[in-house]
């Protein structure tokens, strides 16, 4: 059965402030969707609230992985349902290795009787981070700690690669990357594209498109998503500016959760 | 108030341990002056704790032991310590109860003249070496736990590196307490002489005893100009027992000490770990971890004096506190007048696992210098949700992803254990306190 992935009508709020005013999306496995949108529109909340971040609180909507309700499950049971949500900020965690953390998540995932051997381990970790021309030695560092903002996205996208999930959410993955960065977690992510896994990427800047070409891409302001389209949107953005879309839809303030 | 109420040892049975031991006379009167003295001395000031509500009466009584000639004739608990195959048995002195048991050094460390053996046989074979440095960094007379401390001890170990010898090896001792009506006090000295380097670690360990018992250690370290000593402590003994210990280095010009002790006693705890920097250049690196749980009371205590010009101190102390356990965790750098260039930097870490954990970090820094640095951090607080959230996000389950963050907060620490065997045992000591 193909990925299939829903989110119908979602709304979170933080702190008693509506952020996510009621967010429609549909995804099939091997799309890739894009979401842009000036800062402070609600793209990364969207992000924390698929994932299940304890400070966000769904107040209204439905999410749905092949057809079982998202929502209804807790964090590490959402991640062991296939999503996975590469962070904008990735969390630096002292004195639990990067390979134990690896291999705790991957067992997680396999479930107990069922724990991937060491060397399995290793081999493929070992793969993985040649792959995304990691120095092996990150493998012993303590998870995040003291990485550089490339270097944490990087970790990112390893340990989406070595978890296999349907759905992954890239929060800013381009961020912080130099141009060569760029193109190895391009590849990265390139290389995970299948019939299987849908992507929606977070981004900024129309570069991080040149590698992977988006089939969808929408733009956020509000909380809400106010356009869709498909690959030339993203360039026009580039191009041109949020203006026009403002202009179009009579937009003044386009970010969510000021002053209310 | 009678001597007996408040120091729980008659003068007799004081005369009586130093005849049994065959002890020079020197020592003998020590012993009895110190009984006196602890009659009219005060317990020590333990910030914010109040130990004088502690059953600091339980020293139980000498009782003789023997001595085996093999390491399987150890009593079995002490043994376990060493449940390793791996484990290194060459070079160990083990105490049960009131005395030593056991004591092997490798030959070549003997040719080279290290001496590791008891420090009752140290007395009786090296007499001059023990008189000098014995009670030298640990006044008998500091306060009363100190002084009954000088009137009782019994076994402990006695280490002398001569000068320029380096020795690689872990020496180690295990003290072993399983008689609750033995007094248990063991004294470490440890002499490092010029340019000499040493590798100690000892365990303190108990098998599970329902009367009440008090352990009183003091462990003294002269660390001679540019020698090194690392010294690593593992605390682990039974709920009944008060486990007070005074940890106190002498370092001298360019010579370093580094400690690393892990608390974790499963019953109340005083524990200071002192390094006196006398020497210009000297320096001093202090790792402490603890956890405590159930209803432990524990006092942790890391101090550096800077005496030297261009002395350096570090000291981190990192804590767990579950249940209903409480802490008290101190940081103390004194710096003193003419310490110019000195440097200190401490940071305290506690973590608190419920609502009824109690953790009070206190950093403390005390200068009299002006041309000097200092530091410090200090934090007490929950198990930060932000890094729950990344782990479980990765499929890891909320009471695995607490385990490892739990874990890690203490990792640092323990792998600064000079092998593999004392990072395994410390834990499972970690895992065990821990309820895993
Ligand atoms: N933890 C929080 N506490 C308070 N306000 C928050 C919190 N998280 C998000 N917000 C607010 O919600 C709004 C949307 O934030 P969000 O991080 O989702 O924006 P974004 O679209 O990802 O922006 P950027 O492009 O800058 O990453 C912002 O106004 C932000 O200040
Ligand atoms: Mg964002």
């Amino acid at each position: 059965m193909a990925t299939q992935f829903v989110i119908d009508g979602l709304k979170a709020t933080i702190e008693g402030k509506e952020i996510l005013k009621g967010i429609n999306l549909e995804m099939k496995g091997g799309e890739v969707h894009a979401i842009m949108g000036p800062n402070g529109t609600g793209k990364s909340t969207l992000a924390s609230a698929l994932m299940g971040h304890p400070k966000y609180e769904v107040t209204d909507g439905k999410v749905t992985l092949d057809g079982e309700d998202v929502l209804e499950m807790e964090v590490d049971e959402r991640a062991r349902a296939g999503l996975f949500l590469a962070m904008q900020y990735p969390s630096e965690i002292a004195g639990v290795t990067n390979s134990d953390f690896l291999r705790s998540a991957i067992n997680a995932r396999r479930g107990e009787g069922n724990e991937i051997s060491l060397i399995k381990f290793i081999r493929q970790m070992e793969g993985k981070m040649k792959e995304l021309e990691m120095n092996q030695e990150f493998a012993h560092r303590y998870l995040n700690e003291g990485f550089s903002g490339g270097e944490k996205k990087r970790n990112e996208i390893l340990q989406m690669m070595l978890l296999d999930p349907k759905i992954v959410v890239l929060d800013e993955i381009d961020s912080g990357l130099d141009i060569d960065a760029l193109r190895i977690v391009a590849n990265g992510v390139n290389a995970m594209r299948s019939e299987e896994r849908g992507f929606l990427i977070i981004t900024h800047y129309q570069r991080l498109l040149n590698y992977i070409t988006p089939d969808y891409v929408h733009v956020m302001m509000q909380g809400r998503i106010v356009k869709s389209g498909g690959p030339e949107l993203a360039q026009r953005l580039e191009a041109e500016g949020y203006d026009w879309i403002k202009e179009e839809l009579g937009i003044e303030d386009e970010t969510v959760g000021q002053d209310e | 108030m009678s001597t007996e109420m408040i120091v729980p040892v008659d003068r007799e049975t004081v005369a009586a341990l130093s005849r049994s031991k065959n002890e020079p006379a020197w020592l003998a009167e020590l012993r009895v002056q110190a009984l006196e003295k602890a009659a009219e001395l005060n317990l020590p000031i333990v910030e914010k704790t109040k130990i004088d509500r502690w059953n600091l009466q339980a020293y139980g009584t000498p009782t003789s032991v023997n001595a085996v000639t093999a390491w399987n004739e150890v009593p079995a608990f002490i043994r376990e310590v060493f449940e390793d195959e791996a484990a290194d048995l060459n070079n160990v002195v083990v105490q049960h109860n009131s005395g030593a048991v056991y004591s092997q050094l490798q030959e070549d460390l003997k040719q080279q003249g290290v001496i590791f053996t008891d420090l009752e046989t140290a007395v009786r074979e090296h007499e001059a070496l023990v008189k000098e440095y014995l009670f030298q960094a640990v006044a008998y007379d500091e306060h009363r736990i100190a002084a009954i401390h000088a009137a009782l001890w019994n076994g402990g170990v006695f280490l002398y590196v001569p000068k320029n010898v380096e020795v690689s090896v872990p020496l180690q001792a295990l003290f072993g307490h399983d008689n609750a009506s033995a007094t248990f006090a063991p004294h470490v000295l440890i002499v490092a002489d010029s340019n000499s380097r040493v590798n100690y670690v000892d365990n303190f360990i108990s098998a599970e005893m329902s009367e009440a018992s008090v352990i009183n250690g003091v462990v003294e370290v002269f660390v001679k100009s540019g020698a090194q000593v690392n010294y690593a402590s593992i605390h682990h003994m039974g709920a009944q027992a008060a486990d007070i210990s005074y940890r106190r280095a002498h370092v001298e010009n360019d010579g370093r000490i580094e400690w690393v002790v892990g608390e974790m006693h499963n019953g109340n705890a005083v524990s200071e770990t002192t390094s006196i920097l006398k020497g210009n250049g000297s320096t001093s690196d202090a790792k402490i971890i603890c956890v405590g749980n159930g209803e432990q009371k524990l006092n942790i205590t890391t101090k550096a004096v800077h005496f030297g010009k261009s002395s350096d101190s570090q000291m981190i102390t990192r804590a767990v506190m579950r249940e209903q356990a409480s802490s008290i965790i101190n940081g103390i750098t004194k710096i003193e007048k003419g310490a110019t260039k000195a440097n200190g930097e401490q940071t305290e870490r506690v973590l608190m696992l419920s609502p009824k954990a109690r953790g009070d970090a206190n950093p403390i820094l005390l200068i009299d210098e002006d041309d000097v640095t200092a530091g410090h951090a200090a934090s007490a607080g929950q198990v930060n949700q932000e890094q729950v959230f990344y782990m479980m996000s990765r499929g890891i389950k909320r009471e695995d992803a607490e385990k490892l963050i739990i874990r890690g907060f203490l990792d640092p620490v323990v792998t600064e254990l000079p092998n593999e065997e004392l990072q395994t045992l410390l834990r499972r000591y970690i895992e065990r306190k821990l309820g895993q």
